[in-house]
């Protein structure tokens, strides 16, 4: 429809761009914050906006404490694309059928077993409808084009990407009544023996407190939160670069965790990928990752490779480069190629570093040339010839290097070569807090809480305990958030 | 070498200055803008659903001049991927796709314009359109007066070839002849130029697959509806419409120059002189026709005032602003002389509707009237790329 069109980015422009900031405020005066909600949640992204939408579609008053301004709003969601979710048949957006258990299978090996079984099966199996759902509060998805990633046929796309769907559910949620206060930092939780009384609220420079029937908490994790990351990395932890916003910082993770809520997932680990070095600290997103590690050799500060880069078929091992360039000094390392590979991937934001020899790169690096030039000479030398082929692994290997690249092995001799500076870009932490299949947080004593209720990344360590696949965070944050919303007004209401 | 020793100050780690700004080619500030934008959205691409112009700029790596000019050609400023970008403003990539094409589109226009001496009136297009027009509405209004006696002039002229004995017909044709043929040689001068910038052979314009896929989607503005998305019902929208507006604005003026091509061919064929009565095909198209170009500019310019202030370029708001009123006044006179044509206003209303006319064909390659012809070769050229048989 023509005029539905501009029906919907002129509701965008209004939501998104409030040519007057008063007018917020206003209208968050006007709705009064301190009459008892049915259901708070606190957070602002797809697993917050679905248990909001939720809740009050079962009738429930609805708030919503959004840390961010408003541009930043939805947190990990606003860099995501797509969702996992299990269908049995092709659509207009999916490929082909993608059953339950081959979306079981994909999480039990991504996730090495680490995931729990029954609430993996339960949110697989909600998943589905999901696909539906979705749509219904307004999210479009796009059918699979090229930038889709190989994943047509397993995940849905969202048109226009996370920032399009956010802006859809937060307009949905605008228009059922949910209430949204944005730049309201929850700053503490009053809870007393697992039941969620009050929540204390920096809006606008006060203090308010906040009384609601239930709660849910769908506040993201702790990656933001150098402090908190330094405890499990050391000063390491300073030199990584955070690819969603500066406001993940775990601040209600951490505030259940001490009401004596239990925890899941090794609070140790996070998701780490490298990432452009000259990235910003914060909010780098998408653009920032590199694509070509298999294309070439990584090095680090001392111009020495230290893993093989030909291991596994990209992305599969995309994640575990974060964690290998913490690990070496610095948290730095060069992704070094040359000429012949430059358009074989995705370009990113920054040009790559060029030089016509291997010594000039090392110099412009300021990284010793003697060792590159003979890291690169000792890699040539123990290349084997095959048949390159980046699709599948291939038989282009070294022989007798020490690590070897197993596959893609191909010397660096055509000039000019390139290299990305990379450093260890973290997307989530795997810590959160348990839940039982209706999302309800679960005390350390192993009892269900009476009122609070987790969806989305603060709670993904249940079914992902470990490892990543495309769009799983998503599903989480939808199929938990739904329930969560569900479950809260039921709570509320009883 | 110890770092100390190092001459050099080159820093790898130091952000590029302009973030995204890779191998960017020399250009205007506008073109590097968009050769920047292209960049960091090649290396996301989430926007691929919303038009042509994000498939177009993935079958790239790099992007020279010609390119960028044919991405910003092609971008039919809809906004979607303004909303839906993570990196819009304030984030510091500062990632405005619709504005930054806005601005590259106008240059092109003037860089195409033929001949070169006239690329000027571009610079302060509204100025320039409003004083050519209000030049051409005198020059008729003045040439009126000194051909005729005042009593022809404020007489009332009824039946065939009432027109005519204010300005001989002969006349009329030759001088809107000329003004015609100088349009129309002059805006595919500046179709060539285009062209030619953008790198595409002339056979292409031979094709009939992409000629017609881009007819379709020109007609039905295929990408200004940002990839199919429609939305909710919300009481709180208030919509624009753009699509409907620019459709009543481009159909009304199809209907007009329909209207004067059967009116020509009763004339010549039939040898019936205007006027027509109110139920002939030439005044019933013009009239239509004429009531979609009051719409559709009115609307259209309304759009632009709700529009998103960080989405618009008011460098070029007085080339928009030219174009619409010049198709508006265009509609009004024509149907104030419809209305009018009895009486004794009809003589002054005439010089008026010709005069304005007049100063919209002269005009015509030299404003917002171009971004049809540029837009859709631009729509030629991507149904080629994208064609798949």
């Amino acid at each position: 429809m023509i005029l539905a069109r501009y029906h919907c980015k002129l509701s965008a422009d209004t939501a998104i761009k409030d040519p007057n900031p008063e007018k917020e405020r206003i209208l968050g005066e006007m709705t009064d914050l301190n009459q008892k909600f049915d259901v708070l949640v606190i957070g602002g992204g797809n697993a917050a906006l679905c248990a909001a939408i939720s809740a009050r579609l079962e009738g429930a008053s609805v708030l919503v404490l959004e840390r961010a301004k408003k541009f930043y709003r939805g947190g990990n969601t606003r860099h995501t694309r797509n969702m996992r979710c299990a269908h049995d048949e092709a659509t207009d957006t999916l490929t082909g059928p993608y059953p339950e258990d081959e979306l079981f299978e994909d999480l039990l090996r991504v996730t090495e077993g680490e995931t729990d079984e029954e609430l993996a099966r339960h949110m697989i199996h909600e998943s589905k409808d999901m696909l539906n759902w979705i749509v219904e509060q307004g999210v479009k998805f796009q059918p699979p084009l090229g930038g889709t990633l190989g994943l047509g046929r397993t995940n849905s796309f969202f048109l226009g990407g996370g920032r399009a769907m956010l802006n859809a559910l937060y307009n949905t949620a605008d228009r059922i009544g949910v209430t949204v206060q944005y730049e309201a930092e929850v700053t503490a939780l009053d809870i007393q023996d697992g039941m969620f009384v009050s929540a204390t609220a920096r809006i606008d420079g006060k203090d308010l407190n906040i009384r609601a029937g239930a709660l849910v908490a769908a506040a993201g994790g702790f990656e933001s939160n150098i402090d908190w990351l330094e405890e499990y990395w050391g000063e390491a932890a300073r030199n990584f670069l955070i690819r969603g916003t500066a406001n993940n910082q775990g601040s209600v993770l951490k505030m259940l965790l001490d009401a004596g809520v239990q925890q899941i997932g090794d609070p140790t680990q996070c998701h780490a990928v490298a990432i452009d070095a000259r990235a910003p600290k914060y909010d780098g997103g998408i653009i920032t990752r590199l694509d070509c590690v298999v294309f070439g050799i990584v090095v680090n500060k001392h111009a020495k490779r230290f893993y093989d880069e030909g291991e596994d078929i990209w992305p599969k091992r995309y994640a575990i480069w974060g964690r290998l360039v913490a690990q070496q000094p610095d948290q730095i390392a060069y992704i070094v190629f040359d000429h012949s590979v430059l358009t074989k991937f995705m370009p990113s934001l920054f040009p790559p570093i060029k030089a016509d020899t291997i010594t000039e790169l090392a110099e412009k690096l300021q990284i010793p040339a003697t060792s590159l030039d003979e890291t690169v000479a000792d890699f040539n030398a123990a290349v084997i010839d095959g048949t390159f082929d980046h699709t599948v692994l291939d038989d282009c290997r070294t022989e007798g290097l020490d690590p070897p690249k197993t596959h893609w092995a191909q010397r660096l001799e055509t000039p000019p070569f390139y290299a990305y500076p990379v450093r260890p870009g973290i997307t989530f932490t795997y810590l959160g807090t348990r839940v039982n299949k209706e999302a309800r947080i679960q005390m350390a004593d192993g009892k269900p809480a009476a009122n609070m209720f987790a969806a989305g990344e603060i709670m993904s360590g249940n079914v992902l305990g470990k490892g990543y696949a495309a769009g799983i965070g998503m599903t989480i944050g939808s199929v938990f958030g739904r329930i969560a919303g569900r479950e809260a007004a039921h709570n509320a209401r009883n | 070498m110890p770092a100390t020793e190092r001459t050099e100050v080159f820093d790898p780690l130091a952000k590029p200055k302009k973030a995204g700004l890779g191998d960017i080619p020399k250009g205007s500030d506008a073109l590097t803008e968009v050769g920047r934008l292209m960049t960091v959205c090649n290396s996301c691409r989430y926007c691929e659903g919303l038009c042509a112009v994000f498939p177009a700029m993935i079958a790239r790596r790099d992007f020279p001049d010609g390119d960028l000019n044919y991405l910003a050609n092609l971008c039919h400023n809809c906004g979607a991927c303004f909303y839906d970008c993570q990196f819009s403003p304030p984030h510091e990539f500062n990632v405005n796709v619709p504005k930054a094409m806005s601005r590259a589109r106008a240059e092109s226009y003037q860089a195409y314009a033929w001949p070169r001496i006239f690329s000027g009136l571009f610079a302060r297009n509204g100025l320039a359109i409003s004083v050519i027009a209000a030049l051409s509405v005198a020059g008729f209004i003045a040439g009126f007066a000194a051909w005729n006696d005042p009593t022809i002039l404020y007489g009332t002229h009824t039946g065939p070839g009432a027109f005519y004995k204010l300005m001989p017909h002969n006349a009329m044709v030759a001088l809107f002849g000329a003004v015609f043929l100088y349009a129309i040689l002059a805006s595919i001068m500046g179709a060539r130029l285009f062209w030619r910038d953008i790198g595409e052979p002339a056979v292409t314009l031979t094709q009939t697959n992409p000629l017609w896929q881009a007819m379709k989607d020109a007609g039905k503005l295929r990408y200004l509806d940002g990839g199919g998305a429609d939305c909710q019902a919300d009481e709180n929208d208030t919509p624009d419409h753009r699509r409907f507006y620019h459709h009543c604005t481009f159909y009304g003026f199809m209907l007009c120059l329909a209207a004067t091509s059967v009116a020509t061919l009763y004339h010549y064929l039939l040898g019936r002189e205007a006027p027509y009565p109110w139920y002939d095909l030439p005044v019933v198209l013009g009239t239509i026709g004429g009531i979609g170009l009051l719409i559709g500019p009115v609307g259209l310019l309304r759009a632009k005032f709700v529009r998103d202030p960080d989405m618009l370029d008011k460098d070029r708001f007085g080339m928009d602003v030219a174009f619409l009123a010049m198709l508006f006044f265009t509609s009004l006179t024509g149907l104030a002389l419809l209305v009018l044509r009895e009486t004794p206003a009809m003589g002054l209303l005439l010089a008026l509707h010709l005069g304005v006319v007049f100063g919209l064909f002269f005009t015509m390659p030299y404003g917002k009237f171009v971004h049809g012809i540029y837009r859709y070769m631009a729509l030629v050229r991507y149904a080629k790329e994208s064609y798949r048989p």
